[in-house]
């Protein structure tokens, strides 16, 4: 699903520059749900940004499915990033003045989906986030949880080839972690791609597939025995 | 472009911060109203002195002889003489792009001694020699019988016009006037018609205490033979009476025997320089008031586009994420645009309406208090209202413009950095 080879990126920082990725390749196969995990500065955001469009390799070959993303312009990067990819970021990042059925139906309307056929999706998903009855509920009326779900809801309505997570769950208790972990495997379980950046070890434990990044190198790629949220739950 | 959505959002994004949008709004308002208070101001003031002018042929010169002040061909300085008959004919075979040439005699004028008696009743009035036409050049309304006509002038009928300010002289109120006869310096001639005209140029008041009498009437009656006090000269539309006048003073001064050179012996009166002089100023007026207005509008855009790029900066992340869900710059872009459009046609529209009730305002009040001396029914016409909302338009995409393209420089990547 996702194949990346020999990836760099430096960041400019005043007279010299910062080399964040020193080489990354690895693969991604479809239904699998990865873990990306360092500590900060190991170049796991940056690697998340690059596969989620939003920043551009210096070097180095991304494929999407077969498909080769590269030079990508504005116009092309947005259109991609609607039909391929699902965001959900650490800080939720619903439009405030927006409810939650307009968030969920968002990237439905860039797709230019009739007003109808848009809602009705966007409520099938809510409902499969459990938030059928907040539909109309503005974020600022929603609890991190419940923003974070409808985030996941946002994700998914454009059925994306691949769900890219920002720290899912760094604004959340443990608990509303946890439910929101054992969302993330319901819907992996269904046969979607799920990549997680993270840094907290139990939600690490949860995917089914560790990549260490230290230094903007992979330290350590390991397959592991998925602990299910449900437990903790 | 008329999506519900995105007219919602717009109205959503507008409506967030309400204080901020009115005073954003009362820029735009505050200029396009100033404009079109300044344009209809202008407007008054022509309509006004246009109705001055009222229906008199604008095309008109006047003409009338002095005493030489040059020897010529034998003849002395300070010569005497007059216009005759004979000379209307000249200008009319030399001058065919003339459509009047009135001559006329006149007594009484400027202060002059009572010349006309009514039975015990006596006053002091213009009396003019006239030709029919005269009526065309100079228009008044007849309010009763009727004005001369050429059977008047072919046999010398002796009969008058009189104004409404002779009647209510001469006349008790309610006494008829057609046929009564009244005695201008000892010859009765027999009232035919009355007429009013036009008051409000300053000598409304003279104006109705005119006498007109056929022009061969007069001359046999007060003893001018074919002499002509002056004319009046009114050139068809297309020729500029300007352009004609001074071959036409040539022209008589040649026929009288006048040195080309002498400039004072034949005196004129161009009215429709006069008249052209006013128009450019009513030129100038619209200019200014185009000049102004749109300089007090182009602050209100400012203000626009000021706020605009706020907002774009307020909703950076907003931007940054809506990037992020896939949304491509140019309906961002033109999102930007839109709010900004929406925001100044609504506000310019709030200021035409708001122009529109001054000038009702000012309507009615000149209506209820009676006409007012150069200033009549202030208006913009629908002209000038659409040339506004086409202003509109175009200044709010220009407000728009550039925070348009700062929303679209917005890298959602810098935009979504958390805080």
């Amino acid at each position: 699903m996702i194949e990346i080879k020999d990836l760099h990126k430096s960041y400019k920082m005043g007279s010299n520059s910062l080399h964040v990725l020193k080489g990354i390749n690895f693969k991604v196969e479809e239904g699998e749900l990865v873990a990306i995990m360092g500590s900060s500065g190991s170049g796991k955001s940056t690697l998340l940004n690059i596969l989620g469009m939003l920043d551009e390799a210096d070097s180095g070959s991304y494929d999407l499915d077969g498909i080769p993303i590269k030079n990508l312009n504005e116009t092309k990067a947005a259109n991609y990033r609607n039909k391929f990819l699902g965001f959900i970021f650490q800080s939720f990042n619903l439009i405030n003045y927006k409810t939650a059925l307009e968030n969920v139906a968002l990237p439905l309307y860039y797709q230019k989906m009739p007003r109808k056929q848009r809602q009705e999706k966007a409520m099938k998903y809510l409902e499969q986030v459990g938030l059928k009855e907040w539909s109309h509920h503005l974020p600022s009326e929603l609890s991190g949880g419940q923003k974070q779900r409808v985030a996941i809801a946002r994700a998914m309505v454009a059925e994306p080839k691949v769900l890219l997570a920002d720290e899912l769950t760094g604004a959340l208790d443990s608990t509303t972690s946890y439910e929101v972990m054992e969302l993330i495997q319901n819907i992996n379980d269904q046969g979607n791609t799920i990549l997680v950046v993270t840094h907290e070890p139990d939600i690490a434990q949860m995917c089914k597939r560790i990549v260490h990044l230290k230094d903007g190198v992979i330290v350590k790629d390991e397959k592991i025995k998925q602990v299910r949220a449900k437990a903790h739950v | 472009m008329f999506s519900r959505d995105r007219w919602k959002e717009i109205l959503e994004v507008l409506t967030t911060n309400w204080f901020r949008t009115v005073l954003t709004a009362f820029g735009v308002f505050w200029g396009i109203l100033i404009l079109i208070i300044l344009l209809s101001a202008g407007k008054g003031l022509e309509n006004g002195i246009r109705a001055d002018f009222g229906d008199i042929a604008t095309n008109t010169m006047f003409m009338w002889t002095r005493s030489t002040t040059k020897a010529h061909m034998g003849l002395p300085i300070g010569r005497n003489f007059n216009f005759k008959t004979e000379d209307v004919n000249t200008l009319r075979e030399k001058f065919p792009q003339l459509r009047f040439i009135s001559p006329r005699n006149q007594l009484g004028g400027w202060g002059g001694n009572n010349n006309v008696v009514r039975g015990l009743k006596t006053g002091a009035y213009n009396v003019y020699g006239d030709y029919p036409e005269i009526i065309q050049q100079e228009p008044m309304a007849i309010t009763a019988g009727r004005f001369i006509n050429q059977n008047d002038i072919d046999n010398k009928r002796k009969v008058a016009v009189i104004g409404l300010g002779v009647k209510n002289e001469l006349y008790e109120a309610g006494e008829e006037i057609l046929g009564s006869y009244i005695k201008i310096q000892g010859v009765n001639f027999m009232v035919i018609g009355a007429y009013k005209k036009r008051s409000g140029n300053g000598n409304g008041e003279e104006g109705q205490k005119e006498i007109y009498v056929p022009f061969t009437a007069f001359s046999q009656a007060f003893n001018r033979g074919n002499n002509v006090g002056w004319m009046a000269i009114t050139a068809k539309d297309g020729f500029p009476i300007s352009d004609l006048k001074m071959d036409i003073v040539n022209e008589m001064k040649q026929v009288h025997k006048v040195h080309p050179d002498d400039t004072r012996a034949v005196g004129f009166f161009d009215l429709y320089e006069e008249f052209n002089r006013v128009e450019s100023l009513f030129g100038a007026m619209s200019f200014i008031g185009y000049f102004v207005g749109i300089l007090v509008l182009l602050s209100g855009i400012i203000g626009v586009s000021n706020i605009m790029l706020i907002v774009v900066k307020e909703r950076t992340k907003e931007i940054g994420i809506r990037r992020a869900l896939g949304e491509d710059p140019w309906s961002i872009r033109k999102q930007i645009l839109l709010e900004s459009i929406f925001l100044t046609i609504i506000s310019g529209m709030a200021g035409i309406v708001m122009g529109a009730l001054f000038i009702y305002g000012v309507n009615a009040i000149l209506d209820a208090n009676g006409p007012v001396d150069m200033f009549l029914n202030p208006s913009v016409n629908l002209g000038v209202v659409s040339a506004a909302l086409f202003i509109l338009i175009i200044s709010g995409l220009l407000a728009g413009f550039i925070p348009a393209q700062s929303a679209i420089r917005v890298r959602p990547i810098d935009a979504l950095r958390t805080e």
